[in-house]
């Protein structure tokens, strides 16, 4: 308490001595903006995992060039770039969703970038044809079930989440998420939107709560009764699979997956991508960031730490991963899904999608 | 708009007009600066609405109003009763447990909103370790038994209450010490019982402070994202995000940022004309320790209890649960960037807390000094970015940074043949311009509403006396808004410890802080992983917490001396204080 008091009574002291050292914080001009440097690549990612730093230590190791990230919101850090525009810092946009590199796409924020090696190991239509940005994983949107009460034949479609007959049985997180956005962007690419928006309908009609969460939710209200099927991506299943928790091994257990339209389109697939942005102060640097990520050895990281699809052919998947089994991909051009972004979101709020 | 339009009036000190000195002049670019962002959001209004609006208008919109009112209503109530009674009993009243509540009630403030959120979820969503015990234990089946679903717009009311009401509490309490006692014992003298000194005495002289508190605390539940998005409550400000990078609308976005401010506008209108020209402020000046009623027996237990329920609630089952999963991952999480990303927690909060604060005072006094139209359009400019979610902020100060930037770089090319770059976008400099400019109300709210307790004849008696403005503002102001400032100075600092947006959008390369550690592997649904962050965050947000807190307590104009002279002889004109 005496401390206490001293603290107040010299106060008035302090007041103005921690004014100065204040403004001199204040005052001080850019700590650390990162100018264009031979040695460096700047990346903006969207991107949160842990597997992702690994991969920049590898490529600094490989390379020596030294890889800066700011991590924030897909949408936030297009705003920076499009405000920063020609003295833009940033070399790279990373994103986990294609919705995100269309967008910046169309706002001019990316380069054609033309390299052999990206056009041989990205398939064309995990790319944009003119070379704007790449995928460099995958992750595969698919419908998950309580194997203790649903027949693994019972669901094989996405159109089958509308049928009445599953009603207070689905849940699926909120059509906020980027994931639905792109899943019903798809949808819309093949069905059109009116067919579309009745599905949607027909989906929330079937909710078992209003949306909530994210996808690891989804899985636990199954796994725990709440609900029959849920909507996924892919790797959160794998990650509950590996989980330090056990609760969540526990329920990753009674967890089947079913790739949907497997007769038809296939399960629709979205990625995770970067482009090369149009006024990267190290450009060399970022191309060379992109061909070491698409490189066998950052593949297999991708793949293995985090459970993601490779985009490479000849990596291997993670094995929690293959057990899901193999599947037909829908080959929509993801430059497609990502351009009906904003449609789908509006289907959504007509079908009352929370 | 704002918390400063709640202040009514700053007196007529200024009658004879003031010589535009450097005071005045000083507020005013203080004003310009810190209001640029909401200028730069604001412009947006004026740009036509488009196809979105309709769109919005047809399916979402009245969804996002419904909730965000409720929001508004339940948070409002929540915060405004449970603040008022504490700071009350704490202050006024003698109980068991007291002195330690006196501290500990502020406490819950250091728990991020999106923090209490994902806890509470984990603990007792129908997944969790509650239900899922409850289920054990009886057998239960899914569906088969009631549970209050904790992610529901009534279950957003109570997180955001649990953690909001501090802000009431501390400025309730503060008014309540700044009251003297003589006007409350005058009271009794005319007959009113303790609870009728309470509600015709201390509650309306402390109704500016208690408005600020309760507007913060809308504020704050009204641009929050993290929590309500989690629980699935549409809000205002989640439509914003949707709107913006679900629909790709900037300009729409920014619009409904403007319907969001509007809500507040008339909220803060509503409270100014029911409190109409009743100017309510004490003239004497005689100050001693508050004599406590004593709650004895039952009542006094009751209040106890009441004050640990919301403790427990606000605080000690969160952080509870948050020790135990940190734990099990602490092992894991807690490395050398660890110790990195608190200390840049540190260093951005106290240097956003210290220039905020001055900054505020400047603007406070200058319009103390000068209050007019013009001043009061500044000021509350200045002071609304807190009803601004922080990323829109963020936007509307990465697009002038990087004008100005992209400027004065186009310019040195030109004439000097070099490249100047980005010299103020990425920078720490820039975090923290935006961290002023979004808890400048905060600051700027606090002071304004202890300076308006401040008599302008005080002021007067100095300038016969002498002593110019700043002269004024040393001897006289600053010694009694000491308590106000500390406050300040500590819902700034922690605030700042749990800021997200604007800082994830804003900040230099590889630059983490606590709360973005925190934020983002709970987002993951790693809240296990998430639990270290977090608990740091509480930690080093409770350390300033408890410190001011106590501090507040012992600045009590007039404590210090009652204890050792005479208590009526004790009339500490401002200066005598300072020497306590």
């Amino acid at each position: 308490m005496r401390r206490v008091k001293k603290f107040v009574a010299t106060s008035r002291v302090r007041v103005r001595a921690l004014l100065a050292a204040a403004l001199a914080v204040g005052v001080l001009p850019g700590l650390a903006a990162a100018p264009a440097d031979a040695a460096s690549v700047n990346v903006y990612s969207s991107r949160h995992y842990e597997a992702d730093q690994t991969l920049y230590a590898r490529f600094t190791e490989e390379t020596g060039i030294e890889v800066k990230v700011v991590k924030a919101d897909a949408g936030q850090l297009i705003e920076r770039l499009k405000s920063e525009g020609a003295n833009s810092p940033a070399d790279i946009l990373f994103t986990a969703d294609v919705g995100n590199l269309a967008r910046a796409q169309e706002d001019g924020l990316f380069q054609a970038v033309r390299s052999s090696v990206l056009e041989t190991h990205v398939p064309a239509t995990l790319r944009h044809p003119d070379g704007y940005w790449f995928a460099l994983t995958k992750r595969a949107r698919v419908i998950m079930y309580a194997k203790d009460r649903v027949a693994p034949d019972a669901v094989a479609h996405y159109a089958d989440l509308a049928d009445p007959k599953w009603k207070g049985r689905v849940v699926i997180r909120s059509s906020s998420n980027v994931y639905n956005q792109s899943l019903v962007a798809s949808m819309i690419a093949h069905d059109g939107a009116e067919r579309t928006e009745a599905w949607a309908r027909g989906l929330v009609a079937n909710m078992a709560r209003p949306p909530k969460g994210g996808d690891r939710d989804q899985i636990r209200a199954v796994a725990a009764g709440l609900a029959d099927l849920a909507v996924s991506n892919t790797y959160y299943l794998a990650q509950m699979v590996n989980a330090s928790q056990e609760s969540d091994r526990e329920a990753a257990a009674k967890i089947g997956v079913i790739f949907p339209d497997q007769d038809g389109r296939g399960a629709h697939v979205n990625i995770s991508g970067a482009g090369v942005t149009r006024h990267a102060p190290n450009r060399d640097n970022a191309v060379k960031f992109l061909e070491f990520l698409v490189g066998a050895a950052a593949q297999k990281v991708l793949a293995e730490a985090n459970y993601e699809y490779p985009v490479r052919d000849g990596v291997a998947t993670a094995a929690t991963v293959l057990e899901f089994g193999a599947f037909k991909a829908d080959d929509l051009a993801l430059a497609r899904v990502g351009a009906l972004n904003g449609e789908a979101v509006k289907v959504m709020d007509r079908a009352g999608w929370r | 708009m704002n918390v400063s339009t709640i202040i009514h009036g700053t007196g007529r000190l200024a009658r004879r007009p003031v010589r535009v000195n450097g005071w005045v002049l000083c507020a005013a670019a203080v004003a310009f600066l810190v209001s640029v962002p909401m200028v730069v959001v604001f412009g947006a209004v004026l740009a036509p609405a488009g196809e979105v609006w309709r769109h919005l208008a047809a399916t979402v919109l009245t969804r996002y109003v419904v909730n965000s009112l409720w929001l508004m209503i339940g948070v409002g109530a929540g915060t405004l009763v449970i603040g008022v009674a504490t700071a009350w009993f704490v202050t006024m009243c003698r109980f068991p447990g007291r002195r330690i509540f006196e501290w500990a009630l502020v406490v819950p403030l250091a728990m991020p909103a999106y923090v209490i959120a994902y806890t509470y979820s984990g603990l007792f969503d129908f997944a969790g370790p509650v239900q899922g015990g409850l289920r054990a234990m009886f057998d239960w089946q899914a569906g088969a038994y009631w549970f209050p679903e904790i992610r529901s717009l009534p279950g957003a009311v109570a997180m955001l209450t649990l953690v909001l009401y501090p802000y009431v509490y501390l400025l309730a309490r503060a008014a309540f010490l700044e009251q003297s006692v003589c006007v409350l014992e005058a009271g009794r003298t005319l007959g009113r019982g303790p609870w009728g000194v309470f509600a015709a005495i201390a509650l309306p002289l402390a109704r500016p402070a208690i408005a600020v508190g309760v507007a913060l605390a809308l504020m704050e539940s009204l641009n929050d994202f993290g929590a309500v998005q989690h629980f699935g409550v549409d809000t205002f400000t989640t439509g914003i995000f949707r709107t913006w990078f679900g629909l790709g609308d900037p300009t729409a976005a920014a619009q409904l940022a403007a319907g969001l401010m509007l809500f507040i506008l008339v909220l803060v209108f509503m409270e100014r004309a029911a409190r109409g020209a009743r100017e309510t402020r004490h003239t004497t000046n005689r100050y001693r320790p508050l004599p406590r009623i004593p709650l004895r027996g039952w009542r006094g237990w009751c209040v106890t209890a009441g004050c640990t329920a919301v403790l427990a609630f606000g605080f000690l089952i969160p952080a509870g649960a948050l020790v135990a999963w940190a734990a099990l991952t602490a092992e894991r999480m807690v490395d050398g960037a660890f110790a990195v990303h608190a200390a840049n927690s540190v260093l951005l909060a106290g240097s956003a807390a210290l220039i905020c604060v001055a900054l505020a005072l400047i603007l406070a006094y200058g319009q103390r000094l000068r209050p007019g139209p013009a001043m009061r359009i500044g000021v509350r400019l200045a002071s609304s970015g807190y009803a601004l979610p922080g990323a829109v902020l963020a936007v509307g100060i990465l697009i002038p940074f990087a004008w100005i930037d992209n400027t004065v770089d186009g310019w040195a090319r030109d004439r000097l043949g070099v490249s100047t770059g980005l010299f103020l976008s990425g920078t720490v400099a820039a975090v923290i311009f935006a961290y002023v400019a979004r808890f400048m109300a905060l600051a700027f709210g606090t002071v304004e509403a202890s300076l308006a307790k401040v008599t302008p004849n005080m002021d007067a008696a100095a300038r016969t006396l002498g002593r110019g403005a700043g002269g004024v503002l040393r001897r006289v102001h600053l010694p009694i808004l000491r308590p106000s400032l500390l406050t300040a100075m500590m819902l700034v600092f922690v605030d700042v410890m749990k800021e997200l947006p604007a800082t994830l959008i804003m900040r230099p390369f590889d630059f983490d802080t606590l709360a973005i550690r925190a934020y983002q592997l709970a987002s993951d649904e790693r809240l296990a992983d998430a639990s270290s962050a977090a608990l740091a965050i509480v930690l080093v947000g409770l350390g300033p917490v408890i410190l001011l807190s106590r501090a507040i307590a012992g600045a009590r104009p007039g404590a210090a001396e009652g204890r050792r002279r005479d208590p009526a002889a004790a009339i500490p004109t401002a200066p005598a204080v300072g020497t306590g």
